[in-house]
């Protein structure tokens, strides 16, 4: 369903669309079952002259579980949905696997700052790459972002990731993603941070493995040296 | 009586001349100046409605009318429009003007418990409605931080660039929450004090119930909001820290205090609209209510529920990963007492003789509608999923279809239904009609191309999607939903028309002409001070929805409360 509107390209964004799916399909099924017997109701039972209203109490037992069987089975819906909720929710944000590499994002306004490590693969020394704007990742390699703020709420949204986090001043979020697909994509701040909001675009470049090697050597402060 | 005795004096001596209409302790005067206030604030907030759609489909252009709409205020107008629609329409017109009018007409009473701070709280509320509108006004233009309101951006002027407007926005905020703790004491302790005698807890009409439930979830929930606003314009005007983080504060503690008021002010505004409408489904239906206690109970258990839902708001905003699955699984119980409360609407339907006029068109469009609404929140309730569609256009089409059911069909539901006993006139039916069609297929062509744009990756407050690549090609979507919006502001000129018109030249209503149970229908149209003559205030024999009843007297598909039992015992 949303992969028809836009890509999926990290290893957890076919997961997430999954889910959506899930909940469609459940609520879907109730919305057009409740739909269906809302509009015949009204169709069956319209007013027609000489027909008497029925007294119904809602409190006969053949009647009172149309009520209470759909209450039951709304319920096990849910708990399929918070079974997967939970999972989805716990490998995206709760559990953070291995790191190939470590990034740094800060948020400020109205612009997108990225750290990260040159050559010596660590980050906070002299040969770090900052760029603005711009995040170039290596595909098929999980990152860790360590992101922060410098001024007020800010939010690193990669729509084709389906990743989203708020950038909070003072605290420094710790998230994951693994990109599949090289391309260029849009990063778009989700948290409204001023008048600049709109305008707070950045881009992340996926690369193949030899070119961001080779993006790597070009930008370390250390190779220019 | 004390208070009667205290109205017969208010007759005699209160103010007189247009005085008796913005100094009155009436209840239905004050209903009224919540009502025309809120109306007017709905056409200010539609307004700016206009304004942003037609920046969003037509960018950069000249909005006619208008004028180019900045950034700043593109955020100004996206802030205000919430606000505005959310404080003084919903909560004004659903809680303050139909509670006003139909809690004492309903219980059978002759005014509301205290009158003077029902008019304070009408005051108060007109000063907030001042400061808002002249807030927009002030050099900086108003506040463009979100109705969330947001630390820091709100806190700190260096960021939002409105210190004026900022301030003034949320002083509004504050003093509008004021005027409703005022009206929902009032609302509470008349329930509680002043109905007919006979009328027990269960023989009750769902509308004074369910604004009063909503008066105590909102007096419940607002404290920390205040507490918050008044530490927010600290940190604003004196220079303290409780949102800053370079000085020891937390911009997240906000977060908390604003949606632990935020989640269960939906319900404060749902619980009075659903109360209205079921009292309406069932008048057309001529039905009983199927399962009146399973109605109230539910609304309790949602009323119980939504303290404990906030956080799903704040899923991503750097809250602890695991809090998300417990929020996750209150969000999800939630969804089960509001199913049941619209099944059990749905469920009354059956074997009734259902009467399509226009309030009931209304009353069955909040059902149809709200589903949607309630569905589609159980996306953004599922902790996964949340992490892609927060902050969205899903979001957006998911709160306008359970805000909008709620703030405008329920709104004219109750409107077109009450109106003979506001004003002694009917309306004209087939305009009612004209603008109820104009209105609700409009409303689905401006919304569902939203969740698709949601879907599709498309954040919200953003003033120009042009700017972003991948959200360029969905620009037909975004001139669809412009467009259904102006045929839908075209279509509310039928129902001004329909109001003027029928006020003056509409023939006049009799005292029931729905042939209701309720007791408001047993006093005069309009009503005079007091309701009721001091000696014929009405007694209850028999619940609210008594239509259809076998031991009715001959001919009557109905069986009023106040009409005393033939020869068979009051209660079986």
């Amino acid at each position: 369903m949303v992969e028809r509107l836009i890509q999926e390209a990290s290893s957890f964004a076919g997961s997430i669309d999954g889910l959506i799916a899930l909940v469609m399909v459940l609520v879907g099924f109730w919305l057009i079952l409740a739909e269906a017997v809302f509009f015949w109701l009204i169709f069956r039972f319209r007013a027609k002259p000489d027909v008497r209203t029925q007294y119904i109490t809602g409190k006969e037992k053949h009647l009172k579980r149309w009520i209470t069987i759909p209450h039951a089975l709304v319920l096990v819906c849910d708990v399929f949905i918070i079974v997967g909720a939970v999972r989805v929710w716990y490998n995206v944000k709760q559990h953070l696997p291995e790191a190939d590499y470590t990034v740094r994002v800060i948020g400020q306004q109205w612009a997108w700052v990225f750290q990260q490590p040159g050559q010596d693969g660590e980050l906070d020394t002299a040969d770090d790459i900052y760029t603005t704007d711009n995040l170039y990742v290596e595909n098929e390699k999980t990152y860790h972002f360590e992101l922060t703020s410098r001024d007020v709420l800010h939010d690193f949204s990669v729509p084709v990731f389906r990743l989203k986090q708020d950038a909070v001043p003072g605290r420094t979020i710790t998230g994951w993603f693994r990109p599949t697909v090289a391309g260029t994509f849009d990063i778009q701040c989700a948290e409204i941070c001023g008048i600049g909001h709109g305008v707070m675009l950045g881009h992340i470049n996926v690369q193949t493995a030899s070119e961001h090697e080779q993006w790597i050597a070009q930008h370390s402060p250390a190779s220019a040296q | 009586m004390a208070q009667t005795h205290e109205h017969g004096a208010h007759a005699d001596h209160g103010p007189q001349g247009i005085l008796k209409y913005i100094w009155s302790t009436d209840h239905k005067i004050i209903a009224m100046q919540y009502l025309f206030t809120g109306m007017f604030m709905a056409m200010v907030g539609g307004f700016m409605a206009y304004v942003f759609r037609m920046q969003l489909a037509f960018p950069g252009t000249s909005v006619p009318l208008y004028g180019v709409v900045s950034p700043a205020e593109y955020n100004a107008l996206i802030t205000n429009h919430g606000s505005i629609m959310i404080f003084w329409v919903a909560m004004p017109v659903l809680i303050a003007a139909f509670g006003n009018f139909c809690i004492p007409l309903m219980i059978g009473a002759d005014d509301m418990v205290f009158p003077r701070i029902n008019r304070l709280s009408y005051q108060v509320f007109l000063l907030s409605v001042l400061v808002v509108l002249a807030s927009l006004f002030v050099p900086g233009g108003g506040f463009g931080g979100a109705w969330t309101s947001y630390p820091p951006l709100s806190a700190n002027s260096a960021y939002n660039l409105t210190r004026l407007g900022a301030s003034m926005w949320l002083t509004a905020v504050a003093l509008e929450f004021v005027a409703f703790l005022l009206g929902g004491i009032n609302f509470i302790t008349t329930l509680m004090n002043s109905r007919a005698p006979g009328m027990k807890a269960y023989d009750i009409p769902m509308t004074p119930w369910m604004i009063v439930i909503a008066s105590i979830v909102f007096m419940l929930s607002v404290g920390p909001l205040i507490a918050g606003a008044i530490m927010l314009l600290f940190d604003q005007n004196l220079g303290t820290g409780f949102f800053d983080p370079n000085r020891g504060g937390d911009p997240i503690l906000w977060q908390h205090l604003f949606w632990f008021f935020g989640h269960p002010e939906v319900y404060v505004v749902l619980f009075p609209a659903i109360g209205m409408v079921i009292d309406i489904i069932a008048t057309f239906a001529r039905k009983k209510l199927f399962g009146y206690k399973i109605i109230l109970y539910t609304a309790v258990a949602t009323a119980v529920l939504s303290f404990f839902v906030w956080a799903h708001h704040q899923f991503i905003a750097g809250i602890d990963p695991r809090m998300a699955n417990i929020f996750t699984v209150t969000t999800l119980l939630i969804s089960v007492p509001i199913a049941e409360m619209l099944f059990v609407s749905i469920a009354t339907l059956y074997g009734g003789s259902i009467h399509l006029t226009t309030p009931m068109l209304w009353a069955l469009a909040f059902i149809g509608e709200f589903l949607i609404g309630g569905v589609t929140g159980i996306f953004l309730g599922a902790s996964g999923a949340d992490v892609y569609l927060h902050d969205t256009y899903f979001v957006l089409a998911h709160f306008h279809y359970t805000f909008f059911p709620i703030a405008i069909i329920g709104t004219f539901a109750a409107f077109t239904y009450w109106f003979p006993k506001m004003f002694g006139k009917m309306m004209d039916d087939r305009l009612g009609k004209i603008h109820f069609w104009g209105t609700v297929i409009p409303f689905n062509v401006i919304f569902i191309p939203l969740f698709v744009l949601g879907l599709g990756g498309q954040h919200r407050r953003i003033y120009n999607f042009q700017n972003f690549p991948e959200l360029q090609h969905m620009q037909p979507l975004r001139i669809l939903a412009t467009g259904a919006l102006i045929v839908m502001l075209f279509f509310q000129i039928f129902f001004f028309w329909n109001v003027i018109k029928s006020w003056i030249s509409g023939p006049k209503a009799p005292k029931n002409p729905w042939k209701a149970n309720t007791l408001e229908w047993t006093a005069d149209s309009p009503p005079p001070h007091g309701n009721w003559p001091p000696d014929q205030l009405p007694k209850v024999y028999r619940g609210p929805y008594e239509y259809g009843h076998p031991d009715a007297p001959e001919g009557m598909d109905y069986w009023p409360q106040n009409l005393p039992p033939q020869n068979q015992p009051a209660r079986g």
